[in-house]
């Protein structure tokens, strides 16, 4: 088993911090990990993406040719990414933002309405807690206590947000589960 | 006691093993993409009471790592491909002096000012010396953090043991990639075995001088053969390397650090359709596995160099292999990130003998 | 005449080896070595010395010095003053650099060594000339002063005016003590001693960064006999470079 998710959205989004939540999980549950943030010149223009890859071998490569699933918080990091997701993949949108659907007939869309959602849960800005939740809601990469497990990890030091992020991880699994 | 189980970006992984392994100096100046490095240690040493420095420069960074590792300290500088060029007159004199002390390189895109991207385009630099003189540095260049860790006690340890600086080489890619690591037993310098050549004033001794100058041709000459011997004894017994299903395989690619790991990726993808395909890694850049790579070069089978810049790597490998086997070559320039789907295609091409991807390198 | 009664008057001081040197006759290395290493001897601190020789004249200081001596790259001396006193904080170290080395090429690790205000003590030795590549201008030749890259002495509009380092230095608020002297009587000698001294009992009192500045003849490149060399210091030099305490904070107790 090995999974591939590339990350996108733009600066202040929290696209890193999914990553990172995700890779904690990851590593708490005993899988293999590698995080690898797009660095430099993108970082600068606005856009921010990270590649996580977990499985229960060795990871050879840290980069991935094609990502299994796409997680894309904004339009622009979903025509740009959409075309590097491996056929039968998975693209998480976040329909708050972004109206359009992938063109691509080879892959799954999820849609989520992820700042409504986390506006239900207490802020805004928890959406991309909430799409995190619906990524292990749908696939099962992780179990959604093991995905908090792995968020109270990658932010300790803001332990005032942990209520929050939790309800949102949540919310985001309720969506997924129980279609609502 | 290991560490437990801690997911860290690469650049962390450097610095916290580098404290663990009782290093409690560190001093260096900015340059992207190594900054976590610093930024981090700036915090790290000061919980354990060691000395950070950001310097004016490289230049005088490395002349502190100079005085510090004189005085008796394990002592660190980090840097990025411009800054690396600029603290080489001081790794000559490291050298010269036989004077201990850890160098990283994050290699970036060059010549000149480049980019920030990854690349391995400092390969000559780091193992021909890339400062004057007659000299030669332990280089290691792990894959992963796991390995950033264990290569950092080591690179300490070879520099203490050999009284000679050691260089680490690894990329932003590598800086920035988070993996999990568990560290070695975290070592106490004031466990270390005492140094009997440092400079901490001649109470109770005669003097101690360091230095690099020998004005007598007879005597540099008489140096520069005692050094020698140190490299040889360096290379015979520090060489390191990990084969990567190489039995049995017709290609095997050769490739170190971040080129490794997207070349095993490759690797795996074809493995798994059946194909005889390896990969053989150098972890020591110098001493290169020389003797490994050429027992694997018999008749018949292909290697595959592969690398982050453009005709480097391949230089040892042909000294290496020489006529024993065909020898290809495939470089990425500093910038893009070549996934394993593009090495892939490039072994297939090897396979063939298509000429697609790569070039057949004459010998 | 008892053994006893009798007076030593004159001795090699033990923090300079027995040993004779390269230096030029009417060259002011050896004296200042020599001042140097008296002061260490009163003060009772030979034993607790880690010194920086520089490149230049003076690259064989350690040949000289009875002590533990590092040799440090073409200007860096202050860097590796600076890595060693980090890591040996009990020791006095001290760097012994020319005009080039301190002036020129080390500019940056000079100033930023002692913006740092690091706990070091640097005697720096102004003869307004390259003594060892064989008499190019300095940092601070003079104007009008020949050398074997000015041709027609130097010219402020094609090199720019000789730098005035210590003066410079004396504007970081970390430095403690700065004063230019000269060798060029039995006086000014006892005045340098008396100077280097006081730096030394800063770096051991832990108050910061200091530096003493020493005009010092060099015959051989200014082509002239040592004793013109001399005259030459007082009548001339002096007008760019005068003597005198340039920064001193122990006084008012804000040192360091």
């Amino acid at each position: 088993m090995m999974v591939r998710t590339t990350f996108a959205g733009f600066g202040g989004q929290g696209v890193l911090l999914m990553g990172y939540v995700l890779a904690h999980g990851a590593m708490l549950k005993g899988l293999n990990v590698t995080y690898l943030p797009a660095y430099g010149a993108e970082m600068r223009g606005g856009t921010a993406n990270c590649t996580v890859t977990l499985s229960d071998e060795e990871i050879a490569s840290p980069v991935a040719s094609q990502p299994d699933i796409l997680v894309a918080m904004n339009a622009p990091s979903l025509e740009r990414f959409e075309p590097t997701v491996k056929p039968g993949g998975l693209i998480f949108v976040n329909a708050s933002l972004i109206e359009v659907s992938p063109q691509r007939s080879d892959v799954s869309e999820v849609r989520v309405d992820a700042v409504k959602l986390a506006r239900e849960v207490g802020s805004d800005r928890a959406a991309n807690m909430v799409m995190l939740g619906a990524l292990v809601g749908k696939t099962g990469m992780l179990e959604v206590e093991e995905a908090v497990r792995g968020m109270a990890e990658a932010t300790k030091g803001k332990e005032k947000f942990f209520d929050l992020n939790k309800a949102a991880i949540e919310r985001g699994a309720a969506f997924i589960c129980e279609g609502r | 006691m290991p560490s437990e189980r801690m997911l860290m970006r690469g650049a962390h992984v450097v610095g916290e093993a580098a404290v663990r392994a009782g290093c409690r100096c560190y001093f260096g100046y900015p340059i992207t993409p190594q900054n976590e490095l610093p930024e981090y240690l700036s915090s790290r040493l000061a919980e354990v009471g060691g000395t950070f420095i950001q310097a004016e420069s490289e230049v005088a960074s490395i002349n502190m790592v100079i005085g510090a590792s004189a005085a008796g300290a394990r002592v660190m500088t980090s840097s990025s491909s411009p800054g690396i060029s600029l603290k080489q007159e001081g790794i000559s004199y490291l050298c010269g002096q036989e004077l201990p002390a850890v160098i990283v390189n994050m290699m970036r895109g060059g010549p000149g000012l480049g980019n920030i991207a990854p690349s391995q385009a400092d390969y000559f630099q780091a193992t021909r010396g890339g400062g004057h003189g007659d000299y030669r540095l332990p280089v290691l260049a792990p894959s992963g953090c796991q390995e950033l860790a264990e290569l950092t006690f080591l690179a300490f340890e070879l520099a203490d043991t050999y009284r000679n600086p050691v260089m680490l080489v690894g990329d932003g890619l590598m800086g920035q990639m988070m993996e999990p690591v568990v560290f070695p037993d975290p070592i106490d310098p004031k466990d270390l075995p005492p140094k009997d050549w440092i400079l901490d004033g001649c109470k109770g001794r005669p003097p101690r001088a360091i230095y690099s100058l020998f004005l007598e041709p007879p005597v540099l000459y008489q140096h520069n053969l005692h050094l020698q011997g140190k490299y040889d004894r360096i290379a015979a017994k520090e060489v390191r390397f990990e084969h990567y299903q190489t039995e049995g395989a017709e290609v095997v690619v050769v490739a170190y650090g971040t080129a490794s790991r997207i070349a095993k990726g490759a690797v795996n993808r074809l493995r798994r359709e059946g194909l005889p395909v390896g990969l053989f890694r150098p972890i020591t850049l110098w001493p290169f596995p020389k003797e490994a790579l050429r027992q694997m070069a018999q008749n018949g089978i292909k290697i595959a160099v592969f690398e982050l810049s453009l005709g480097q790597l391949v230089e040892d490998v042909i000294l290496t292999v020489g006529a024993r086997s065909e020898i290809y070559f495939h470089g990425i320039p500093g910038g893009p990130i070549p996934t394993p789907a593009e090495v892939e295609d490039y072994i297939r091409s090897v396979m063939s003998g298509d000429g697609r991807v790569g070039r057949r390198v004459e010998v | 005449m008892s053994q006893a009664a009798m007076k030593r008057i004159y001795s090699m001081p033990e923090s300079l080896k027995d040993t004779s040197n390269h230096y030029c006759p009417g060259c002011g290395h050896s004296v200042v070595h020599r001042i140097l290493a008296e002061v260490l001897d009163e003060m009772g601190l030979r034993e607790r010395t880690i010194g920086v020789a520089p490149v230049g004249c003076a690259v064989l200081a350690y040949n000289y010095f009875n002590f533990d001596m590092v040799e440090a790259p073409h200007g860096r001396a202050l860097a590796v003053a600076t890595g060693i006193k980090r890591v040996q904080p009990d020791k006095l170290v001290l760097t012994y650099q020319g005009d080039g080395d301190l002036a020129a090429i080390g500019t940056a690790e000079t100033i930023h060594a002692a913006n740092r205000g690091e706990k070091i003590s640097t005697v720096f030795i102004n003869n307004a000339i390259y003594g060892m590549t064989g008499g190019q201008m300095a940092p601070t030749t003079i104007e009008g002063l020949w050398s074997t890259t000015t041709p027609g002495g130097r010219d402020l509009d094609r090199d720019g005016y000789p730098i005035d380092i210590s003066r410079m230095l004396a504007v970081c608020p970390r430095t403690v003590y700065i004063e230019r002297c000269a060798i060029t009587s039995p006086k000014n000698i006892r005045r340098a001693k008396r100077a280097i001294r006081k730096s030394f009992e800063i770096q051991m009192k832990g108050l910061g960064f200091s530096l003493v500045e020493i005009l010092s003849p060099c015959p051989t490149n200014w082509k002239m006999s040592p004793k013109e060399a001399w005259m030459w210091i007082e009548k001339v030099l002096e007008r760019t470079y005068p003597l005198g305490v340039i920064k001193d904070l122990t006084e008012s107790g804000d040192g360091g």
